[in-house]
């Protein structure tokens, strides 16, 4: 089943990524902007841990944590610069 | 190894010196020169040594299979000038003893002097012409720091300055011609030079060498037209002085013209550069020195004359010209040295060095009068003093040549005008200094030295009297050794006879006595002719040639390094294409035989994503925060692609980054303008396209070549040793950690200066900070939310928890001390931000730097760990162990190497963030008040 089912989840994550670089671009505001990138992360990660199953190797796994974490961890970076402009205050 | 002593022993000495400075004077002067001392006695053992072999080597080997080695190597020229060296040197430490003052420091003049005298041994004793070239470069620097002893006198600072611009320029020729040298005869040892003259002089190179160290010699030894820093260096103190231009750095340029001669001497162009400069720089000198109302003036343009009188002697080319030429520079080392001492010490009782007004000083100090006056003699060749003998030899010689042909008795008729000037100046040393009525407000009543000021002078003056007295006995062994030496062997029949006749020579110079006493009492036609003449101060010249010098090379710099970006990044771009393009259209085949991996939909949305966001960076360059983001697009999908193509570890490193990189990019954007006007012309906008897109192909060729093509690299090599010899089965951490574990330590050092660089550039720096975003809304007043807070700060523990899992097992998995120090780095980076500087510093009080600095140190010390085992450094060593529980496991050094990265990492990184982040906080009062 997962012959079938891996492409095609694929596909739909490469659409999900498309679309969210869409909205990136098209804002129109920055938090919309930063969101959109944060949702790009979350599907990188999806796609990455796609990629581990399809490959059966659990390194993969770590890889989408960390995106999963410095991903967060940027976009707290963002929020904090359009909230306060200093981000380390 | 006695050799190798000889220059070791003053080096010491300077060390010496600057340690008993505190003894008190006499003291100090006593320790240092025991040194030098003992240096002379080694000297003198070694001559029955020499007598028997004609010269002895001593080599080290240092860098054999380059041809370098530390060479000495003996024989009599080198004996002849290590006696001057060491024996002036002695009285020079003497004499300076008393003519120092207690404000002067002792121990720094003797350091230096010992320092010299280092680098005139040196010289002297090198067997191989790179090595002397080193010497003479340290002679020049040692020099430059003895002229400029007296540093708050501006004249004694430009003098330095100028002799070291002259002879350090020289040096730089001198160097081309050794190395041009060192090809010709495909060596730099100086026995296999000495040897090959013949193929030096035929080869088509020759000229040039030759031109090119007849440069480095003529500025040393002040021959005109480089003569103009010897006068000015007078400003040095008087020991300085008659050190120097006596017996030793002047006499460097003359000592190689003697060192080389064997190997350069004899062609044509030897004798039209090499006596032309010298006879230019007699009659010069000789002239000059008369018009000079400064005492010390006087002796610089003397020295000046006489030195060109043995450039002379030598590019006569006959080999008796040659002995006349060593026998002058040992006569004319004594001479002159106690002229200098009688100038100082009439310098220190006088107060003055003005001959217009120090007269009659024979009623005042009539012992040191009778010293400087048979000196003095000497100088202008009286009969039965050593200056005389050199001087006939001279003057014959002068008559033997024939190079001019019918015009060849030119050459004697110059030589002994410059006798008649000669005689002039030493004349009025002795009869304006001496005798010429009373002294004319002086600040000082003249009266004698110390005892013990004189005794230098004393004993310079008594050899004068021997060597004209009893050549033969005195002098005559050590010209032989001496003169065989620079003639390769054979010595010519010369006789040191006082009387050989009544002959031309001796016709010369009864003509030159008679001139000189002719001209001196007609001196005031001389000055009055001379004052027609502009007056030219070299010194002024040379400051005013420099400053012009600076402003060129500050617009030069100003026009090359404008501080533009851009420019810099167009020029290295355009150098880019330069050597790429012709690389590129020779290769004919753009596809390689490797087949193409098939196309999947991720990476190709991957592709493309990366290619639109790449050009959203560029169109939204003007709004900075949207182009941040689009750069953190590119950043993941290269991440991703490196996931994708096996490249796990360089993943995880990229994606630690990109944040990093981001969190910089963003506490660095809050000083800037949020919004960048529109600067570019379309011109500009249009040159810049074509260029970005003529880089982007040309490296797109590249990749694209290159990935279609089986590359075979040093990969497979690290791939079959990283478990067998590294013990870790991550080659990309074995690799940083072990194979290439220097290049890490390196790398991590140069990590922590750039950001102690960071830190001390920000130091104290006040920026302007924005009270709103660019939109004109106010910030916001919650500075630290309290679901961001917790959040975070749950986050932490996990955080670190994968950074030591990443950690552990990197040597053998993906991970290792970079990455897991840029996850710890970016989890302290979040607490940071969600809690400020303040919350973090009461948990989290580390100094930053020390961090970084202990980081280095753990690699370092498990580098040099590897040493008590008698391993090269950074050798890693590992070991399999098996403990109840645990089970099998490995240890390996490597680890604390990577712990010392990890550390340096996370060190770094808060290092530059932290004290990014803080040079707000001290700094907002206002934001304060609205908590």
């Amino acid at each position: 089943m997962l012959s079938w089912v891996l492409p095609v989840v694929f596909a739909m994550v490469s659409l999900a990524l498309i679309l969210n670089f869409w909205s990136l671009q098209a804002g129109p505001g920055v938090p919309d902007r930063t969101l959109a990138l944060d949702t790009m992360y979350i599907n990188s990660s999806a796609l990455i841990i796609l990629y581990g199953i399809w490959q059966s190797g659990s390194l993969y796994f770590e890889a989408a944590l960390l995106i999963a974490m410095l991903g967060f961890i940027g976009t707290v970076a963002v929020c904090k610069y359009l909230l306060r402009g200093d981000i380390i205050e | 190894m006695t050799l190798m002593w000889i220059p070791l022993l003053p080096l010491l000495g300077a060390v010496i010196a600057a340690l008993t400075a505190h003894w008190g004077r006499t003291r100090c002067a006593w320790a240092t020169a025991a040194l030098p001392a003992l240096a002379l006695a080694l000297i003198l053992s070694l001559i029955p040594q020499l007598s028997e072999t004609g010269s002895i080597k001593s080599t080290i080997s240092w860098i054999p299979a380059l041809g370098l080695n530390l060479s000495f190597r003996f024989d009599g020229l080198a004996l002849l000038f290590s006696v001057l060296i060491l024996g002036i040197g002695l009285l020079v430490i003497l004499y300076a003893r008393y003519y120092l003052s207690e404000k002067d420091s002792m121990g720094r003049f003797y350091a230096y002097l010992m320092l010299f005298m280092t680098a005139m041994l040196g010289i002297v004793l090198s067997g191989n012409l790179l090595q002397l070239w080193l010497f003479w470069e340290l002679t020049s620097i040692s020099s430059y720091l003895l002229i400029s002893f007296w540093w708050h006198k501006p004249e004694a600072r430009r003098g330095a300055r100028l002799a070291l611009t002259v002879t350090g320029a020289g040096g730089l020729a001198l160097l081309a011609g050794i190395l041009l040298l060192g090809r010709i005869a495909a060596s730099f040892d100086l026995d296999v030079i000495l040897q090959s003259g013949d193929l030096i002089r035929e080869h088509r190179w020759y000229p040039a060498a030759l031109l090119l160290i007849l440069a480095g010699v003529f500025t040393k030894s002040a021959q005109f037209p480089f003569h103009s820093w010897l006068p000015h260096a007078m400003a040095a103190p008087t020991p300085v002085s008659a050190y120097l231009h006596s017996a030793t750095m002047v006499k460097a340029g003359i000592f190689l013209l003697a060192r080389l001669y064997p190997a350069l001497a004899g062609t044509e162009l030897w004798f039209i550069v090499v006596s032309s400069t010298g006879l230019i720089t007699l009659l010069v000198g000789a002239y000059f020195a008369n018009l000079k109302h400064d005492l010390k003036g006087l002796l610089a343009y003397s020295t000046i004359s006489h030195l060109g009188l043995i450039t002379l002697l030598f590019g006569l080319g006959t080999k008796l010209a040659a002995v006349a030429a060593v026998f002058h520079i040992i006569n004319h080392a004594t001479f002159k040295a106690s002229l200098f001492m009688a100038a100082g010490i009439i310098d220190h009782e006088c107060g003055s060095r003005d001959m217009r007004r120090i007269n009659g000083l024979w009623k005042y100090m009539p012992y040191t009068a009778a010293l400087a006056m048979i000196a003095a003699s000497a100088m202008a060749g009286v009969p039965l003093l050593n200056g005389f003998l050199s001087k006939e030899m001279f003057f014959a010689e002068t008559l033997e040549q024939e190079f001019l042909g019918s015009l060849s008795w030119m050459i004697p008729v110059l030589a002994t005008l410059a006798g008649v000037f000669s005689v002039a100046y030493s004349v009025r040393f002795i009869h304006d200094v001496f005798f010429n009525g009373e002294p004319i407000n002086l600040p000082k009543t003249p009266h004698e030295p110390p005892r013990y000021m004189k005794v230098p002078v004393e004993i310079l003056v008594g050899l004068c009297l021997l060597v004209g007295i009893l050549p033969n006995i005195v002098v005559g062994p050590l010209l032989n050794i001496a003169s065989s030496a620079v003639l390769g062997g054979e010595l010519p029949d010369y006789s040191l006879a006082i009387w050989h006749g009544f002959n031309l020579p001796l016709l010369m110079s009864l003509v030159a006595m008679a001139g000189g006493l002719f001209v001196y009492f007609h001196r005031a036609h001389l000055f009055r002719f001379q004052k027609q003449f502009p007056e030219w101060n070299a010194s002024e010249s040379f400051e005013m040639a420099m400053r012009r010098v600076q402003d060129a090379a500050g617009k030069l710099l100003d026009w090359l390094e404008n501080g533009s970006l851009q420019r810099y990044l167009l020029l290295m771009l355009m150098l880019l294409i330069l050597m790429l393009w012709p690389a590129l259209t020779e290769l004919t085949h753009l596809t390689g035989k490797r087949a193409h991996l098939p196309v999947d939909i991720p990476s190709l949305v991957a592709g493309g994503l990366l290619v639109v966001a790449g050009l959203g960076t560029v169109i939204y360059n003007r709004q900075r925060l949207i182009a941040l983001l689009m750069l953190s697009v590119v950043g993941l999908v290269v991440s991703l692609a490196f996931a994708r193509f096996s490249a796990p570890d360089l993943a995880l490193t990229q994606l630690a980054v990109e944040v990093v990189t981001i969190i910089l990019l963003m506490l660095a954007l809050f000083f800037l303008p949020q919004k960048t006007p529109k600067e570019s012309s379309p011109r500009r906008i249009l040159r810049d396209i074509c260029i970005a897109g003529l880089i982007g192909g040309i490296i797109g060729t590249i990749c694209y070549a290159l990935m279609t093509r089986e590359l075979h690299s040093i990969s497979d090599f690290f791939l079959a040793n990283s478990k067998t010899g590294g013990g870790g089965t991550n080659v990309v951490n074995v690799i940083l950690v072990d194979f290439r574990g220097f290049d890490t330590l390196g790398e991590i050092t140069v990590l922590g200066i750039a950001a102690l660089g960071i830190y001390n550039l920000l130091a104290g720096l006040r920026l302007f900070m924005p009270s709103g975003d660019s939109e004109g809304r106010q910030w916001a007043l919650d500075r630290h939310p309290m679901i961001l807070a917790v959040i975070s700060q749950s986050l932490l523990p996990l955080a670190l928890l994968v950074s030591v899992f990443i950690f552990l097992r990197g040597h053998n998995l993906p991970g290792g001390g970079f990455i897991a120090g840029l996850v710890t780095a970016v989890a302290l980076i979040l607490q940071y931000m969600a809690h400020g500087v303040d919350w973090m510093k009461t948990r989290l009080d580390i100094a930053y730097h020390r961090m970084i600095a202990c980081g280095v140190l753990i690699s370092a010390l498990t580098g040099v760990a590897s040493w008590l085992f008698q391993r090269p450094f950074l050798t890693s060593w590992f070991d399999h162990f098996h403990w109840p529980l645990v089970g099998e496991f490995e240890l390996a050094s490597a680890m604390v190497f990577d712990l010392g990265v990890y550390i340096t990492v996370v060190g770094a990184t808060l290092l530059i963030l932290a004290n990014l982040g803080q040079m707000t906080t001290s700094e907002r009062p206002v934001t304060k008040e609205q908590d």
